[in-house]
């Protein structure tokens, strides 16, 4: 047994230097957030829980290895031993570390179980990816929707292609956030359009994957006002990288007043059907749905990234007859990249960006050029599918 | 039997022929191996440059230098290549060269399967590789080819990429069965299995992993090619598949697989420890039953992958537990290793620095390893760089420069020549600081909260990311010393003994360096 105590004296040795050294700071910026929530904060305690485990062991494993690499070297003359075996040193470093094993998986497994306890919501929010941003939809008791909006990366190109500036949340910032009360249990359903993307909220410790066809859930309570920013964190396609998620976690009362106000603009999007909409109008709103829905894929310019994503400048389709038009954008293709956007805009928006996208991509100035497509149109054509 | 004897009698093509036949029609296991190692040489170093050009990318924030679809694609190709192309090969070749001499045997066991193995791997790499320039771009999806992103909306390469998988997955198939058999049938007499050498039973071990889990990845592309051209909806909900099946089928290949790149690493550094300690490996037995017992658990952790899709509590816990289960038998490898080195009598030569930085680096990967494994800290963890860091830690410190310490071990047996220590040294060096400058940061970029496989991320991750990149850089052109260093110790330089290392063990320091084509026609006598 003289080995295994050396091991041990000269390892709790090098504990002690470390220790006493000073442990690293886990100031933000390098290290797991702890969060604003009950879970975050408990995970973030387990992990540096195990951390500290590690660097413990890593200390005498390492330590041991430093005194052997020092000590026993052939340059100082030492003969090497002839030990080979000890069935006794085989037996207590494998009981050890499954001792240590089972000291973490006890609070890790308090924590999970205290994830997965998802009942007695207060609200619930469906969350849905679509290549490449988020839709949210505020959910009544019933699950009927009542408030639903996307929200898209407002980061300016510009500042991607390094042409201005980046901003201080480069990235991370949205045109519409989701915005959440504090101190309520927000129950979140994830699920896809398209491909698997992942909800991520680094402060809440919330992560899960939003899969199509299937519906996951988590819940959250968090406990101070702010903005949280976040990132989808599975891979997705082209712009992966550009999904972020912010939320705004608003006191309770603050909270219902903008739901309220929200319930009031869905009621209001719906009376915009009646309006008779200008085409100077349709095309200054057309411009703003594609640079959120289109452009990722066919690009500002309409050039595409062919042959994946085919160019709409010079399309036969952008000065063809308007259903045509219709039926792609509202269906999609099966197949391919291009997703049915259908469920996802609404009569005016749509109506709005393919007449921004014949106007400009198509036969702007002929003077062959159809009327304009109107939002009524477009509901008509919903309602014979 | 005396017929076939007697014909063989007149028979003077005992050396290798000559010109680039010699190489195409070969059945000999060095040149075999010999060509195993280069390719795999060449696919390292084309796989690095994809790793360079990620690297490049993520210098600084803002899109600099490549779209990100082909940053995408350049990230799925790197981990297809390394994986397929430059670890996995390079373990064979290792084994094609050193097992029959370890074991005794004059040859592998299937010659000729051992050439139609190696031989299918240039054209199924061509074939992957070339993807790159097809029509709408190569895999751009990830190496883990999660569906739908992989079949739906794959770019039509993806068809030629299944191709070559499936090609790939035959030469490891093949490759493993020759292996099989050469060390249950071949060895020497007097060589039981508790003798065998430990880069032997890891490989044996390995193989056996490989003829499991190699048919369930060609399974799971089968179903991609199915999904993509047949109609079938294996992985697709609207016609009643599942995204997630595609996880479990593929993770139920990936988790073996890590191990398939690791188990043989564990038995070159069980040599090279002991060979430069002057002393023998501590544990031997111990050392057989915790490689077998990995080998078990790799089948049934595989979700631990998959912690955020979803699985209900029980199944959470149940992968939570088998994963960490894996750190007790690694545990006792590395103790044994320790206590190989403990009351040696060391020296560090090249070899033997690889092996020390690999017991010192694969165990920072196991210890981060096990943080991962912890389920609900997971969440924070998964798909973020932490991840990344974790496996090139196990990947590149860890098999990486096995294969690196395998390969100066038995440089002077293969070619008769010492290397250049001073430049072997200069190689280690810089590697060891390259690597740890690469991939130590991305620890910290992936706990603050920055996402894999993204083109482009938030300025809070910019120092990580510079750091990485420069670490990457080094690490990248160092292994153009490395290149050196070979083509210098085969042209020519100091005799090798037949013994080269004063400590070294085993059946392949007893024929003369440079290893005659030859070896073992008649088999040696294990006591």
């Amino acid at each position: 047994m003289s080995i295994a105590t050396r091991f041990v004296s000269s390892g709790l040795l090098l504990l002690a230097v470390v220790v006493l050294a000073g442990p690293a700071s886990a100031s933000s910026g390098w290290n797991m957030t702890p969060g604003v929530t009950e879970i975050s904060r408990a995970i973030y305690d387990l992990h540096m829980l195990i951390f500290w485990i590690c660097v413990a062991i890593g200390v005498v494993v390492f330590g041991a290895m430093l005194v052997s690499i020092v000590l026993h070297r052939k340059s100082r003359g030492v003969t090497p031993a002839t030990f080979h075996e000890s069935t006794r040193l085989e037996i207590v470093w494998t009981l050890i570390p499954l001792g240590i094993l089972i000291g973490m998986a006890i609070p890790a497994t308090t924590v999970l179980v205290q994830m997965y306890d998802s009942g007695g919501e207060d609200m619930v929010v469906e969350v849905r990816g679509y290549q490449w941003r988020w839709q949210y939809k505020y959910l009544d008791d019933d699950l009927n929707e009542q408030v639903s909006f996307f929200s898209n990366l407002s980061t300016p190109r510009d500042q991607i292609l390094g042409l201005s500036e980046k901003g201080e949340h480069y990235l991370l910032e949205v045109d519409n956030p989701l915005v959440i009360p504090i101190n309520r249990k927000v129950r979140f359903l994830l699920t896809s359009n398209d491909v698997i993307h992942a909800w991520w909220v680094p402060d809440f410790a919330l992560k899960r994957d939003a899969i199509p066809g299937f519906i996951n859930d988590m819940w959250t309570i968090v406990e101070e006002p702010g903005i949280y920013r976040g990132q989808c964190a599975e891979l997705c396609g082209i712009d992966h990288g550009y999904m972020p998620i912010v939320v705004h976690a608003l006191p309770e009362d603050e909270y219902d007043a903008w739901y309220a106000d929200q319930l009031q603009l869905a009621r209001a999007e719906e009376q915009l059907m009646e309006q008779d909409w200008s085409e100077a109008e349709l095309l200054a709103r057309g411009e703003k749905v594609y640079a959120t829905h289109c452009v990722g894929c066919h690009q500002a310019d309409g050039q595409g990234i062919p042959p994946v994503f085919p160019a709409l400048a010079g399309n036969a389709m952008m000065t063809g007859d308007f259903d045509t038009h219709m039926e792609v954008v509202y269906h999609g293709r099966a197949g391919t990249a291009m997703q049915a956007f259908g469920p996802v805009l609404s009569p005016v928006d749509m109506a709005s960006v393919m007449n921004y996208q014949r106007h400009a991509f198509g036969d702007a100035g002929s003077s062959e050029r159809s009327a304009p497509v109107k939002p009524k149109d477009i509901a008509s054509f919903a309602a014979a599918q | 039997m005396s017929a076939v004897i007697d014909a063989h009698h007149d028979d003077h093509h005992h050396g290798p022929a000559k010109g680039i036949t010699r190489w195409l029609y070969t059945t000999n296991h060095k040149d075999i191996g010999s060509m195993y190692l280069w390719f795999s040489f060449i696919m390292f170093l084309a796989g690095g440059v994809m790793a360079l050009v990620i690297r490049a990318e993520l210098f600084q924030p803002g899109q600099s230098f490549v779209e990100p679809h082909f940053f995408n694609q350049m990230t799925t190709m790197h981990g297809l290549v390394m994986v397929f192309g430059a670890i996995m090969p390079a373990f064979v070749g290792l084994a094609n060269w050193m097992l029959p001499m370890m074991v005794g045997a004059p040859d592998m066991a299937l010659p000729r399967m051992n050439n139609l193995s190696f031989w299918i791997l240039p054209f199924a790499s061509l074939m992957l590789i070339s993807t790159l320039f097809m029509e709408g771009g190569g895999p751009d999806f990830g190496w883990t080819m999660y569906a739908p992103l992989s079949t739906t909306y794959a770019p039509d390469s993806v068809t030629f990429m299944i191709f070559a998988i499936h090609l790939l997955g035959a030469s490891s198939i093949m490759g493993a069965i020759n292996i099989i058999a050469t060390i249950l049938n071949m060895r020497a007499p007097g060589m039981t299995l508790m003798k065998m050498p430990m880069f032997v039973w890891t490989w044996l071990i390995t193989a056996y992993l490989l003829i499991a889990v190699m048919p369930v990845l060609a399974g799971a592309v089968t179903m991609m090619l199915f999904d993509i051209h047949f109609g079938t909806s294996f992985f697709d909900a609207a016609g009643g598949g599942d995204p997630v099946l595609f996880q479990h089928i593929f993770w139920f290949f990936g988790h073996p697989e890590v191990y398939i790149m690791i188990l043989p690493a564990f038995g070159i550094v069980s040599h090279v420890i002991p060979a430069f300690s002057r002393k023998r490996l501590f544990g031997y037995d111990s050392m057989v039953y915790a490689t077998s017992s990995i080998a078990f658990l790799s089948f049934i952790v595989w979700a631990h992958h998959m912690f955020t899709v979803g699985m209900p509590l029980a199944g959470q816990l149940f992968f939570m537990y088998a994963t960490m289960l894996i750190a007790v038998p690694t545990g006792v490898k590395v103790f044994n290793w320790i206590s190989t080195m403990w009351q040696g009598s060391m020296t560090f030569e090249t070899p033997m620095l690889f092996a020390l930085a690999f017991v010192f680096l694969f165990t920072i990967g196991g210890f981060s390893g096990v943080m991962l494994s912890i389920a609900p800290a997971d969440y924070q963890y998964h798909d973020t760089y932490f991840v990344v860091a974790h496996f090139h830690y196990v990947l590149v410190s860890g098999a990486l420069f096995s294969i690196y310490c395998a390969v100066y071990y038995w440089l002077p047996k293969w070619t008769g020549f010492m290397y250049s220590e001073a430049l072997g040294k200069l190689h280690f060096w810089l590697s060891f600081i390259g690597v740890n400058l690469a991939f130590f940061p991305m620890h910290f970029s992936g706990l603050a909260g920055m996402p894999r496989r993204i083109p482009d991320y938030a300025l809070q991750f910019a120092n990580f990311n510079a750091w990485s990149t420069v670490g990457a850089f080094v690490f990248g052109l160092s292994q153009l010393v490395f290149l050196y260093l070979v083509i210098k110790c085969i042209r020519g330089g100091q005799k090798a003994t037949a013994q080269v290392w004063d400590g070294a063990e085993g059946l392949e320091w007893t024929v003369p360096s440079p290893a005659p084509y030859h070896t073992f026609s008649t088999p040696p006598v294990v006591k």
